[in-house]
Parts: structure tokens; C-alpha cells; sequence
């Protein structure tokens, strides 16, 4: 249960062309994450999936069966909101009964299940309370509560850790990558952020204007991207990019060195700058450099690195870490 | 110190405006209740004496009086009735984006700004006339004999009217209450297998409450007092079929000059408008906080 297939899927608004076409398979239990900038289609193609948006035309299938045409309800999917959008009026309790509610399961049942996903999201001691007298990472697990109850062939998350606080995304992460070990059930995640990809997706699917620009594990993404476009979307800092003459003698219109792949010395190297600003975060420090051809580039040093704003320093990519690419982009 | 030399500052500055707004409402309310303990009538106004309880004995036990009310306990109910349930639907309906948009807002709204009399005169003589009005035509149409309805159906004409011209003030407040209901909230539960009609009960309802107590409530003041549309229409008839507290009281002091008589109806309906009040905000009131 919870394989999902788009074939050629397009969607437009009016004249407006979000998705010009997407070809994708889901396998069944995978974490897969659509990722890309705000505006790329990931929201749209992810509300095409749970029937909350008519395709323009291409089919979608879940489980092999079409589900193209058939409303959200229909297609047992579970659904994540950024808003979370619990009721307001309902308590905890009655939030996450609700499908079963209207999926007319007997009391009895309803109360089991619910006991059951408040124990897995440690919502026990809430059940009474309104969605108004929890913090939003209680919110957040009430509405994965509402998802769970129902057993879906797959849920979706759209952009569900945005509106938490940073120490409280990184453990909502956590919590999510932990439920769908327990789960195993397929998860579609939307998010713009690209640490919450590369952390827990099986398969991340990068998109540009609506366009699927890669799709692969997190790792095959970090070492081999496709293009320039997720070489500098995947990893973080982003990818430094050196054009002309520096990229020439590496036989490349363009090439791409990530932060962490940089040999730094003081005395020499192919890349002689000037350092700018440099944020010491004790395990490791960012070096801004301003190179001598022109280019604005980041290093990553581990440790203290003791130089200071305008030092000079010299840069040398390491060995086989080059990523090179011709005059469109894509990987050469 | 500051601050309490501040305060009993600001409490003298709104003092004039507090004692404006005392005398305003004291005065009538005590002329009122001094006139109910007096026999005063307009025609033979030089001899006044002092009359006890006689003035509220005399409206209690008038055979109308019990019907009045019950009249106006229909009037009231049968209105808000009428206007919530219609409220709804018609905010529903337009909240939808349609060709146009603006412009039915506007006529949706329209009856509001009709003044009562001039709205009752309309549908006395234009739509609801057993000859020439627009029923009666509707009704030829079909070959039926046309409806009196100011003789047949008088407390329902009256509420029929009164519906439409209070329609709107419902419409456009419940219609602010759903346009704030979270589309998300909608999706959620779409998502969760509600169908149309549960999303209405379980998403809808819940959060249109604390508009339609708004409206039950200030609706509710007004319709105690409904007066004009009677006036123009069935004048309190047939017989005593459409008249109300307020129309009977109107019939105490200006048919039959019992300034007195008028009075202690008055004070009676201000009793029960305090009545109803107190048992609407215990049951909706709720809603409120």
C-alpha cells in the first residue's frame, strides 16, 4: 500500500503554467521530499497528489489504480498543513477522531485509535484542551495525530515545520523521521529548507519552476548533481561557483567547489583572496573571501582558523572534489 | 500618585458625558413610571389624581394583553427564525466569487436602508394586495384564488415583512464570519472524508456562533419595539391578531388618551424586554467571551 505515480501531470492556472509536466514514481514506504524554492510548484504538485487541485491533464495512480479524477477523500491520503489547520472548537481528542468520525468507525474503535496515536505523540495529558491552548509544536503533533489515526496509503506534509522555532524544528525532524521508521508508511514532505531534505529523505526531489531537476538519495544529490541549479541548492553552505579563467584550466565553462572542499593556506594556492568576514562557530569557522578574479566565494575550515579580516589567503579545490559544468549548466 | 491624580482627573472629564447620557434615560424612565401611578387622560387632562396600582391592574387584565405578548414572543422568534436561517444561506451564496460580485452585494443589502414604514407600505400595497399585488398575480397565474393576506395571515404578514427589511443586517454580519473561516481549516477536513454538509455542521456552524449570537441579540432589542410596519399595515387587527406589546400601547396612549394606562404599559414592557434579556444571555450569551 502507498505507491504513487505521476505520468506527464500538468497544471495550469488561466495562462499561468505551474507544472508543465512531471513524471515521478513513488515507491511504496519511501520518504520522499520535494524541495525547491518558493515558487517552484512543489505546494501545487503536492495538493495535485492529495486531490485538492484537477490536474490539466496526465493521470495520477495510487496503488496502481487511477486516481485522477476521484476527490481527496476518496484516495486515502493524510494531509499535514503548514496552518496545521486543526478545528478550533474541538478538543484534542475530538481533532484527531474526526476522520474516524466521518469515516463512521464505531466508538469504541475511535477510542482505541485515538489513545493509541496520543501515546506515539505524547499528546496524552492534552486530549481536553483546544487547539488554542497548545504551543505549536503540540499543534503540530495534534494535526500528525489527525494523520495517523486514519492508517493512509501515504501522507503528505506540506511545509509542516515552518512555523516552529529552530530548536523545535530539529526536533519535530527527528520525531517525523522517527515515526516513519515506525510506520514505514510512504511520506511525501514539501519543504524549501534544504537541511530538512537532506536529513530525512530516502529520495529528494529537487524542482525549479515546476520542472523535476533531479530526483535521487541525498547523497547521490551532494556527489553528483545534475546541474548547477541543485549543486547550488544541495548543501550548506551553498556551492561556490568560479567562472573563466580559473575554470578554464580545469577544462570547464564553470566549476563548482563546496565549502568543506577547500584547502586554505596562507602562504599558497591556485586561488589567491582576500578574507572578509568570518564566523567562528567553534567547530568550525566560515571564511568570506573576496578572490582576486573577482568572485565572492565561502570556506569552511574545521576548528579555529586564525586569520583575520583582511588577510590574504590562498585557495586550492581538493583533488576530485571539482564539480564541472559546460556553458547550460548541466553536469559535464 | 501621578497616576491617581490622572484617574480622578479622567473620571472628572467624563463626568458631563456620563450624567448627559443618566438624565437621558432617568428622566423618561421616572415620568414613565410616575405617570403609571396617575389618572391621567389626555381628554379631560385638568383632572389628574393619584390611581395606585389601578393603571397596571387595568392593562393586565385587558383581554388583549396576554395576546400581545404571546404576539410578540411569535414576532420576535418567527424573525430571527427567518433572518439567521436565511442569513446563512444567502451569506453562503454570495460568499461564493461570482459575475458581478459587488453588485449583488449591494442589492442584497438594499432592503436595510428602506425606512419600515415606507418598506411596509410597499409590500402592503404592491405585493401582498389580494388584487393588484404581486402574490395575487402569481397566484392568478396559477389559476388560484388569490390570498388576503393582511385579513388571513396578519402576524405573518407582519413577520413576513419585518424578515425582509432585518434579512440583510444578518446576511452582511454573517457573511463578514464566514469570510474569515480558515480555507485550510476547509481543505483539512476535506481531506478527511467530511463531506459538503458535515464541513457545514462541524466547521461552519461552530464558527459562525459568535456571529449569530450578534445578530439573535441586537436583533432581538429591536424587534421587542416593532411598531411602524404594524401601524401602516393591519393597524393591531383583525381584531387583536397582529398587535404586540408596543402597538398596544400605542393604542392605550394615542386611541385612547390613557396617558397613565400607557405608562404602566410601558413600564411592563420594559420589565419584560429585561426578562427576555436575561434569559438570551444566559442561553447565547456564552458565545460571547
Amino acid at each position: 500500500m502507498g505507491s504513487i505515480t505521476l505520468k506527464n501531470v500538468r497544471k495550469a492556472f488561466g495562462d499561468v503554467e505551474v507544472i508543465p509536466g512531471v513524471d515521478l514514481n513513488i515507491n511504496e514506504g519511501e520518504f520522499v521530499v520535494f524541495v525547491g524554492p518558493s515558487g517552484c510548484g512543489k505546494s501545487t504538485l503536492l495538493r495535485l497528489i492529495a486531490g485538492l487541485e484537477d490536474v490539466t491533464s496526465g493521470t495520477i495512480e495510487i496503488d496502481g489504480s487511477d486516481v485522477t479524477d476521484a476527490g481527496p477523500a476518496k484516495r486515502g491520503l493524510a494531509m499535514v498543513f503548514q496552518s496545521y489547520a486543526l478545528y478550533p472548537h474541538m478538543s484534542v481528542k475530538k481533532n484527531i477522531a474526526f476522520p474516524l468520525k466521518m469515516a463512521k468507525m464505531p466508538e469504541a474503535e475511535q477510542e482505541k485509535r485515538v489513545a493509541h496515536a496520543a501515546k506515539i505523540l505524547n499528546l496524552d495529558s492534552y486530549l481536553e484542551r483546544k487547539p488554542g491552548q497548545l504551543s505549536g509544536g503540540q499543534r503540530q503533533r495534534v494535526a500528525i495525530g489527525r494523520a495517523i489515526v486514519r492508517e493512509p496509503a501515504a501522507f503528505l506534509f506540506d511545509e509542516p515545520l515552518s512555523n516552529l522555532d529552530a530548536a523545535l524544528r530539529v526536533n519535530m525532524r527527528v520525531e517525523i523521521s522517527e515515526l516513519h521508521n515506525n510506520l514505514k508508511t510512504t511520506m511525501i514532505y514539501v519543504t524549501h529548507d534544504q537541511v530538512e531534505a537532506m536529513t530525512m529523505a530516502d529520495k529528494i526531489v529537487v524542482l525549479r519552476a515546476g520542472h523535476v531537476e533531479q530526483v535521487g538519495s541525498p547523497m547521490e544529490l551532494y556527489a553528483k548533481p545534475a546541474n548547477k541549479f541543485v549543486a547550488g541548492f544541495i548543501g550548506s553552505p551553498n556551492m561556490n561557483f568560479i567562472e573563466g579563467e580559473g575554470a578554464a584550466k580545469h577544462g570547464a565553462h564553470t566549476i563548482g567547489v563546496r565549502p568543506e572542499h577547500w584547502s586554505l593556506s596562507t602562504s599558497e594556492g591556485e586561488f589567491p583572496g582576500t578574507v572578509g568576514v568570518a564566523e567562528h562557530l567553534g567547530s568550525d569557522t566560515f571564511l568570506h573571501i573576496d578572490l582576486d578574479n573577482g568572485t565572492h566565494v565561502i570556506a569552511r575550515a574545521e576548528g579555529e582558523f586564525a586569520v583575520h579580516h583582511g588577510d590574504r589567503i590562498f585557495l586550492t579545490p581538493q583533488e576530485g572534489r571539482i564539480y564541472k559544468f559546460g556553458k547550460d549548466g548541466l553536469a559535464a | 500618585m501621578a497616576t491617581r491624580q490622572t484617574q480622578s482627573l479622567a473620571k472628572l472629564m467624563r463626568a458631563p458625558a456620563i450624567i448627559l447620557l443618566l438624565i437621558w434615560m432617568i428622566v423618561p424612565l421616572g415620568m414613565t413610571l410616575y405617570y403609571s401611578f396617575l389618572n391621567y387622560n389626555l381628554l379631560n387632562p385638568a383632572s389628574t389624581s393619584w390611581a395606585g396600582f389601578f393603571n397596571y391592574k387595568y392593562f393586565y387584565t385587558d383581554p388583549a394583553f396576554w395576546e400581545s405578548i404571546w404576539n410578540t414572543l411569535v414576532l420576535v422568534l418567527g424573525v430571527l427564525l427567518i433572518t439567521v436561517v436565511g442569513g446563512i444561506l444567502i451569506a453562503i451564496l454570495i460568499d461564493k466569487p461570482i459575475f458581478g460580485q459587488g453588485i449583488v452585494r449591494i442589492l442584497v443589502i438594499s432592503p436595510f436602508f428602506v425606512m419600515p414604514p415606507v418598506a411596509a407600505l410597499i409590500w402592503k400595497n404592491m405585493i401582498m394586495h389580494p388584487s393588484y399585488g404581486v402574490f395575487a398575480d402569481i397566484a392568478k397565474f396559477f389559476g388560484m384564488q388569490p390570498v388576503d393576506w393582511f385579513a388571513q395571515y396578519p402576524l405573518f404578514s407582519i413577520i413576513l415583512i419585518v424578515a425582509w427589511q432585518w434579512l440583510p443586517f444578518a446576511t452582511l454580519i454573517l457573511l463578514t464570519a464566514l469570510q474569515s473561516l480558515d480555507g485550510e481549516q476547509m481543505e483539512a477536513a476535506e481531506m478527511d472524508g467530511a463531506p459538503a454538509l458535515q464541513r457545514f455542521i462541524y466547521l461552519t456552524l461552530p464558527h459562525m456562533a459568535r456571529a449569530i449570537t450578534v445578530v439573535v441579540l441586537i436583533q432581538t432589542i429591536f424587534l421587542l419595539g416593532v411598531y411602524a410596519e404594524i401601524l401602516v399595515t393591519t393597524n393591531g387587527g383583525p381584531g387583536n391578531a397582529s398587535t404586540n406589546l408596543t402597538y398596544l400601547i400605542y393604542r392605550a396612549a394615542r386611541l385612547n388618551f390613557d396617558i397613565g394606562g400607557a405608562a404602566a404599559g410601558g413600564i411592563i414592557a420594559v420589565v419584560l424586554a429585561n426578562i427576555v434579556a436575561f434569559f438570551l444571555m444566559r442561553a447565547v450569551g456564552k458565545n460571547l467571551d
